[in-house]
């Protein structure tokens, strides 16, 4: 089963703008025909997506509660909780002291003893501090108590590179998290499957970390019925193709379809494949996809060394050689602290241009289509 | 907001100069139990005799644990609890099914106290499928839902937040929830080694910020490994030496030092506290000042402290103690007390005997409770659920 399926991949949306790609804001061609479809449903940005599906689970199930810092009267820091207090009261959206390990212990003991929190890090990067209670208590626990205890809570945050807000502010946690046994991790990345796959990690009984990226908040785009819950553990086919399969999750899958929009006009057709969940690899989608295309490109913002990228390929070596007509090939962030200034910063991540030139690479060279 | 700690007989309160805080609930040091006792008994006879068989089952369970480890029946790091029994009996004790506590490394006797029985404790430690966590958890990670026991937390002041937040779903369930009936507390047990780490302080902060019913037992054995408490931790304003109950009204909450040699008077203290908290006044710090028998685990030389220290301690060794006070009150025979020990003895015969037969663990349970879900572990090539496959079940599967 696709997971386009489940979600189907948004139409419609901006772009998400990031360093290196300020100037392809401004055109925005190519903006899919969906007049029809807009006169029945309104685009909502990804943050309202986000605050839809903890308003709506809340209603659905008392025992849900936010905690965090400045979730609470402040709305959090990129609104996702915006006004819930008054509905919920502060209890349930519970504004917390700066202390990350702290709150997210408290909410560990909440989750063993029958709450269903959603612990939001105002910046995925604090949870540095937590990881203590990430792991030896999210992660382990459930399997320590012989499973006597389960821990069915939410890890929420923005994360990734933003636009120049230092190294601290900029990071990718999702390759330091993925080795914590018992955790699953799902990077959202349109307003429909933010909403559909946030709904579900709430109802989720394992611990789910939750990625969103701070460019991404203002995304616009449609979301699903209020029914709808994704599967979180499906990739989703974000374009079917046949010339290579290009794997990527978060913000880079809007830098991947910047660069098919020019592959496509000189040739190519790539298949795109969103991961959603970082950990485990939906291996079905993944090994249908290699053994169409046969060549593989991952693109990641995350560390060249240790990451998902570094996972998701010794996966597909392993697993997928002989289907192999191309070794893998990865475009991750450079090994470096993330800097602030713009030019350095832009070096830092993978940029659209680099994934032309990987498939053109890869896939040889192509004649034009005529256009 | 906060009522007022009621001053124990014994108790002197320690007022600072300067009262910025509320709360005067600091309570000086005890006198110990050399004090000569109150005519009327402080406990029933059912009571001490509850007191003296659990402390005396933490005992002897922990004795038997050297001689298993000893013998090779058990592995890994063994902290064992002797000396410090008064403060586990003397707070679990007096606590509901319903009520929560949260360990630490050093965790057997806690369970054993809320109620989990021997034979589960010890076939845990001997890596046995009939253990409480099936062999899973290991010494420093005991839990039982049934007996709500949430955990050995084996790193430093991680537990705490943990606690906190079982007392968070207990004022969740009334305030929230509705349940007006929920009153549950919760009892975090930690060492002075531990109020040196953030998470104390974080805790102690919001337990007092948001009046949780938690209790912060601190069981003050003098030393973390080899660190002595007094070389670690700073003196309190104005004291000689540090004291970590001085902390709590610092968060506006009350702090209580106890003689954690003396049960009946941790009990007082512990009392005073969980109604405290059950009343919905919030959280409270209790330093028990104890000691440990043994090194730190079974695996310390235990070479720094010196033998006068541990004479000191023996002397007034909780156990004796209670006994002594039992015969003199009359709440117990020696024929009633020989009888609890015997049953002890007993007990913990069993237990290693049910241990030692005990099955196991199959290569099945290798995967099993990774996921409480077991989606989590995702969709293998063909499609299924990895969990779906032959090989899931029998721990043969490679999971990733």
């Amino acid at each position: 089963m696709l997971a386009s399926r489940n979600v189907r991949p948004a139409a419609g949306h901006r772009m998400a703008a990031a360093p290196g790609q300020r100037a392809l804001l401004a055109g925005h061609p190519g903006r899919r025909v969906m007049v029809a479809a807009k006169a029945q449903k309104k685009e909502i940005m990804m943050w309202e997506a986000l605050r839809e599906a903890i308003d709506e689970e809340m209603e659905r199930d008392p025992t849900v509660c936010v905690m965090g810092e400045d979730v609470g009267h402040y709305g959090g820091s990129y609104k996702c909780t915006f006004g819930l207090y008054k509905k919920y009261g502060d209890m349930r959206v519970l504004d917390t002291p700066i202390c990350e390990n702290g709150f997210m212990g408290m909410g560990v003991g909440a989750a063993m003893t029958g709450l269903r929190p959603i612990v939001e890090g105002m910046n995925m990067g604090f949870l540095l501090l937590a990881f203590n209670q990430i792991s030896n208590n999210c992660g382990m626990l459930h399997y320590t108590s012989g499973g006597q205890f389960k821990v069915p809570m939410v890890i929420r945050g923005p994360g990734g590179v933003g636009r120049q807000l230092g190294a601290e502010h900029s990071q990718r946690l999702e390759s330091y998290f993925q080795s914590i046994p018992g955790v699953q991790l799902v990077a959202c990345s349109t307003v429909r499957n933010s909403k559909a796959l946030l709904k579900a990690a709430i109802r989720s009984d394992n611990p789910i970390i939750f990625f969103e990226h701070v460019l991404l908040y203002n995304v616009k785009g449609e979301v699903g019925d209020k029914d709808e819950v994704a599967c979180l553990e499906r990739a989703e086919v974000v374009r079917e193709g046949t010339d290579v399969s290009i794997f990527t999750y978060s913000r880079m899958r809007y830098v991947v379809m910047q660069a098919v929009n020019d592959l496509v006009k000189k040739g190519y057709n790539p298949e795109v494949i969103d991961l959603i969940s970082l950990k485990p690899f939906d291996m079905e989608t993944i090994s249908k996809s290699v053994r169409k295309t046969r060549k593989v490109i991952i693109v990641e913002e995350c560390m060249k060394t240790g990451g998902i990228g570094a996972s998701l390929s010794a996966v597909i070596n392993e697993s997928l050689f002989n289907d192999l007509d191309h070794e893998v090939i990865r475009l991750s962030s450079q090994d470096v602290p993330t800097a602030y200034a713009y030019e350095l910063e832009a070096a830092t991540i993978v940029q659209s241009s680099q994934v032309v030139d990987a498939v053109e690479r890869v896939c040889g060279g192509r004649v034009a289509a005529t256009v | 907001m906060q009522t007022m700690l009621k001053q124990h007989s014994g108790f002197r309160a320690a007022q600072p100069g300067r009262q910025v805080v509320k709360v005067r609930a600091v309570a000086a040091p005890l006198k110990t139990a050399t004090s000569a006792p109150a005519k009327a008994p402080l406990v029933t006879p059912e009571v001490a005799k509850d007191l003296y068989y659990d402390m005396v089952l933490g005992r002897e369970f922990e004795e038997m644990c050297a001689q298993m480890y000893y013998r090779g029946k058990m592995f890994g790091f063994v902290h064992l609890y002797s000396g410090q029994e008064a403060v586990s009996s003397g707070v679990i004790r007096l606590l509901r099914p319903d009520d929560h506590v949260v360990s630490t490394y050093r965790d057997h006797v806690h369970a054993l106290s809320k109620g989990v029985s021997a034979r589960e404790v010890m076939a845990e430690l001997f890596g046995k499928k009939t253990g409480c966590c099936r062999g899973q958890g290991g010494s420093m990670h005991m839990f039982s839902a049934k007996h709500n026991v949430l955990g050995g937390y084996a790193f430093i002041g991680e537990g705490i937040p943990v606690g906190l937040g079982a007392a968070f779903q207990s004022k969740y369930r009334r305030d929230v929830l509705g349940e007006e009936t929920s009153d549950s507390v919760t009892c975090s047990f930690f060492g002075d080694g531990t109020c040196n780490v953030g998470q104390f302080y974080e805790s102690l902060n919001m337990a007092a910020l948001y009046k949780l019913p938690h209790i912060f037992v601190v069981e003050n054995n003098l030393w973390a490994i080899g660190m002595s408490h007094l070389r670690a931790t700073s003196r309190t304003s104005g004291d000689e030496t540090p004291y970590i109950y001085k902390k709590g009204p610092a968060f506006g909450m009350p702090g209580v030092l106890v003689d954690g040699m003396d049960v009946l008077k941790v009990r007082q203290v512990a009392q005073e506290a969980v109604e405290r908290a059950r009343r919905g006044e919030g959280p409270t710090l209790i330093e028990a000042e104890t000691y440990r028998f043994r090194g730190h685990s079974l695996a310390d030389p235990d070479e720094l402290r010196s033998k006068e220290e541990k004479a000191r301690y023996q002397a007034r060794d909780p156990i004796p103690q209670l006994k002594k006070y039992m015969l003199e009150h009359g709440l117990a025979t020696e024929a009633e007390i020989k009888a609890l020990e015997d049953k002890v003895a007993e007990v913990v015969e069993d237990s290693v005997k049910f241990a030692d037969e005990s099955p196991k663990p199959e290569r099945g349970q290798l995967l099993e409770n990774v996921f409480a879900d077991p989606r989590g572990f995702g969709i293998s090539e063909d499609g299924r659920y990895r969990y779906q496959q032959p090989g899931f079940s029998s721990g043969t599967a490679i999971v990733s």
